[in-house]
């Protein structure tokens, strides 16, 4: 079962999106996509830097529904800032001391950062473990460093750094 | 006009018809704010923050408004547009950062070339000053 199957949460996923892309669940369909749900996962597994652990589902959906919120507000606030705004945006980079580690956890969080308006990842500065991060109108540096520690890298170390406990 | 589309329209219930729209007409003036961004900030730091509104809300509200569309006209659930969702969701983050760094780096190896200098400090931060 291990060997055939070494990552279910991968294999359960790809079964899913071939069934979505072809819009159907005949027999025929559903065998190629068990097909791919099996030889994908063995074919990229050298690919992979680490396995994946996940826990806590209600963090997940707690995390989902937080970033969404977020997103719909930081869109209203540029989209006013882009009308009204005029010259008087202060853009600027400011660091970030990130607690996180686990590469899928940064990965999750670069793409929460980066759908959300107003903030671009830019990198984790070589040679330490800080983020350099653009906001589109800065107000105050403290109060982003507490949102995004806070509200974002705790409920993904909770997800993805759980097996040291 | 063709036969389709206005058979097609006036089967649509207003009570579907009714979100589509209006989820299609904010989805376009979000994608016109973000295209209006992207013409008017000064600088690239900026208008880089402009397609970041509706590569994520904009599309979101087209892709929400197609499947109520085709879910209410073929009386089943379609919901592939979830993987256009997911699909957005994964490459735009990586084209964005790639973009930036290369910006940032660009505007380093200038700032370098200028003063004669071969610092590897590539920010500005607000604190540092």
């Amino acid at each position: 079962m291990k060997r055939w199957l070494p990552s279910p949460l991968l294999s359960a996923f790809l079964l899913l999106l071939w069934l979505m892309l072809n819009q159907s669940i005949e027999p025929a369909h559903l065998l190629l996509g068990a097909i791919l749900a099996i030889a994908v996962p063995l074919l990229v597994a050298p690919l992979r830097p680490t396995p994946v652990r996940i826990s806590r589902p209600f963090t997940i959906i707690r995390l989902i529904i937080y970033a969404l919120i977020e997103i719909f507000r930081s869109c209203f606030n540029v989209c006013t800032l882009i009308v009204f705004g005029g010259g008087r945006l202060n853009s600027q980079f400011i660091r970030i001391p990130l607690d996180l580690r686990d590469p899928h956890g940064l990965a999750v969080l670069a793409c929460i950062i980066n759908s959300t308006p107003g903030t671009v990842w830019v990198e984790i500065i070589p040679g330490s473990n800080d983020l350099a991060l653009h906001v589109f109108d800065l107000h105050d540096a403290h109060w982003w460093v507490n949102m995004i520690k806070t509200r974002l890298e705790k409920p993904l170390i909770d997800i993805f750094e759980q097996e040291a406990p | 006009m063709s036969e389709l589309l206005t058979a097609s329209m006036t089967d649509l219930s207003p009570w579907l018809a009714i979100p589509v729209a209006l989820l299609l007409v904010l989805g376009g003036l979000i994608t016109l704010i973000g295209a209006l961004g992207l013409l008017r900030l000064p600088n690239f730091f900026q208008r880089i923050h402009g397609p970041a509104v509706f590569i994520t809300v904009g599309t979101g509200c087209f892709l929400i408004a197609s499947m109520l569309y085709f879910s209410g006209t073929e009386e089943r659930p379609v919901v592939h547009e979830l993987l256009i969702t997911a699909f957005v969701l994964l490459t735009a983050p990586v084209t964005s950062m790639l973009l930036m760094r290369a910006a940032v780096y660009r505007n380093l190896r200038a700032r370098n070339a200028r003063n004669g200098a071969s610092s590897t400090d590539a920010y500005q931060f607000p604190d540092d000053e």
